[in-house]
């Protein structure tokens, strides 16, 4: 069953990712982040598997493809503009959204450990809201989402290097 | 993100059985330290021992201010306990410049009466002596006061020994971080959890009367602001619009607060709260982050961080004003501000080749100063004596607090056994 939604997931984001802007596939082979990279992979491993396949669609819930997908965006230091190789990840979000206005996602921005507490939350605050401009403009009803702004407070990594601070600068999307 | 639903456990500020778990050393002292002794205090005849060790909490006191010298208890020739017994030729033949001796009386069970006398040893005279009330739970206390007395009197300043500090911990285990919010008297010794959550705690702000603290939590993945009254524990949510609410500080009469609103577009603007109406003023409008606002003493202005000009620099606002005015102007990040209690300078986190620094801005002269010497300090907090700041460091990796007199001459380091602490905010004068 896992494979099967791989399968389907795979094949949408491909079918997405055709729809969206040419070439926003491609554009993560410089990026230092290894999250945004995957998204890509899993695509690709597993096209085939879904175009073979011979699964049942209908046991498919909404919910479980929007799980499936990847939830963690990833920022440059000190900016909060979505890297082009998200808009096939934020399409898809927004589709799964789309098919299902009972969802809802809390966007929740976080920023490194550098720089004062507060301006910090201010900071997570602009990510998480660039998420959200990006998914009203893909049709997201306002009321489907809400945003969070946790700065430094809640790492992913609790070193103080940059390898941490790659880690740190992101927004995370939480489904229900 | 589900499964982390909060759990919080709060605990008066009363008597919690708590262990100190911070200890102080001096990192960098002064060149003049002025040679001091702090003879043992003598008890009554009906006492076998107190528990409490006053004149070893006033020595630790001074010393930590790191402007005074003390002699150890080995090294003194004699041990008055009352100025008729002091032998001035013995002090100064030790090069000790004050003495001051004590004692301890009984007055019944659990009372006790505190005289102590300070003594210039050149002049061969008193300085200063005075007889205090006390009972167990005050003995602490008073020794601390007295400490405030004499560093008075030696310096000029008023003492800040008989303060507390509050600040943010977090211990980070396997599977979950705690986040408790302490506060604990100026030397770190008894430490009380004012709140421990499974969500992040931060901006902890004084009111001006040091009974409540307000601060930010994030239980139930949102922001708001809480006001709790240290006493009783009793804490209502006065703030959670939707998107952010931040940055609490007491106005100086401690009937609003100015904090940050960020609404469902997250536009991080300046608001004043009114606590007993809730009635809301807007600040500033504009579309940057606009956040970190603190009072001026007179209540007249707001000193906040924006980047509006690209960077974050200091602003300040007047209260019947709508127009904002920049402050700072001396590199590319200067965040955090907040007054000096005497209204004459901002401490800040301003960004030093590469590292984010504690910085003091001198507000007549417009110039800047660097105290601090780590690479990511933040959180500077004015003393109520206006005189020395605390702030937080790094560590290994771990956050610990450090001290620094506003002329950068004295810095130490208040380090913890435990956790990682940050934020702290040093609470204004007490009342007696």
């Amino acid at each position: 069953m896992e494979r099967v939604k791989f399968g389907l997931i795979g094949f949408l984001v491909l079918v997405l990712a055709g729809c969206a802007t040419p070439g926003s596939m491609s554009s993560n082979s410089d990026s230092g982040s290894s999250m945004d990279g995957s998204v890509v992979d899993d695509a690709a491993a597993t096209y085939e598997m879904g175009m073979d396949g011979s699964n049942n669609l209908e046991a498919m819930s909404d919910d479980s493809m929007s799980q499936d997908l990847e939830t963690i965006i990833y920022f440059d230091f000190d900016r909060s503009e979505l890297r082009a190789e998200y808009d096939t990840l934020i399409s898809s979000h927004a589709s799964n959204m789309n098919a299902n206005t009972l969802l809802t996602v809390r966007l929740e921005g976080h920023a490194d450990e550098r720089g004062s507490r507060e301006y910090n939350i201010g900071l997570g605050e602009r990510r998480a809201q660039a998420v959200r401009r990006m998914l009203l403009l893909n049709g997201v009803a306002p009321a489907q989402i809400t945003t969070v702004s946790f700065g430094e407070e809640r790492p992913n990594s609790y070193g103080s290097d940059e390898s941490s601070y790659t880690q740190n600068r992101r927004v995370e999307l939480v489904i229900n | 993100m589900q499964l982390r639903k909060l759990l919080l456990l709060i605990c008066l500020l009363f008597h919690n059985n708590l262990y100190a778990e911070l200890t102080i050393r001096i990192t960098q002292g002064v060149g003049k330290q002025t040679p001091v002794a702090i003879v043992p205090f003598g008890l009554g005849d009906d006492m076998s021992e107190l528990g409490v060790d006053i004149a070893d909490i006033i020595s630790n006191d001074l010393k930590r201010s790191g402007r005074f010298s003390l002699t150890p208890i080995e090294n003194m020739l004699q041990k008055p306990t009352t100025g008729a017994g002091i032998d001035f030729d013995d002090w100064s033949i030790l090069g000790i410049e004050a003495v001051v001796v004590g004692r301890i009386i009984k007055m019944k069970e659990g009372s006790f009466n505190i005289q102590f006398q300070l003594f210039d040893i050149f002049k061969g005279e008193q300085i200063v002596g005075y007889r205090m009330p006390a009972n167990e739970k005050t003995l602490r206390r008073s020794a601390h006061r007295i400490a405030d007395m004499i560093y008075k009197e030696l310096t000029g300043i008023r003492g800040v020994f008989d303060t507390k500090v509050a600040y943010v911990k977090t211990n980070v285990s396997l599977n979950e971080t705690k986040y408790s919010l302490i506060v604990a008297d100026s030397d770190g010794e008894n430490e009380q959890i004012v709140v421990t959550s499974n969500d992040p705690i931060m901006s902890p702000a004084w009111s001006p009367d040091s009974r409540q603290i307000a601060y930010v939590s994030f239980e139930g993945d949102a922001s708001s602001i809480f006001l709790q009254t240290l006493r009783t524990g009793n804490r209502r949510k006065i703030s959670d619009r939707p998107g952010i609410n931040g940055s609490p500080a007491f106005s100086p009469d401690g009937r609003k607060l100015v904090l940050t609103l960020g609404g469902v577009d997250g536009n991080l603007d300046i608001y004043i709260l009114d606590v007993a109406t809730r009635s809301l003023k807007r600040m500033t409008y504009n579309r940057s982050i606009d956040t970190e606002a603190t009072w001026s003493p007179n209540g007249n202005e707001i000193y906040f961080t924006s980047d509006r000009g690209g960077a974050p620099q200091i602003y300040k606002i007047a209260l019947n004003s709508d127009k904002a005015e920049r402050v700072t102007f001396q590199g590319n990040y200067n965040a955090r501000p907040r007054l000096s209690p005497d209204g004459k300078k901002l401490a800040l986190v301003h960004l030093y080749r590469g590292d984010y620094r504690i910085a003091i801005y001198d507000i007549a002269k417009k110039d800047l100063l660097v105290l601090s010497s780590g690479m990511q300090d933040e959180s500077p907090s004015f003393a109520p004596n206006s005189d020395t700041l605390i702030y937080a460091t790094k560590m290994r990796g771990n956050g610990v607090l450090e001290t620094v007199t506003a002329d950068g001459l004295v810095r130490q380091r208040v380090a913890s056994k435990l956790g990682d602490i940050r934020e702290p905010v040093w609470s204004p004068f007490l009342k007696l």
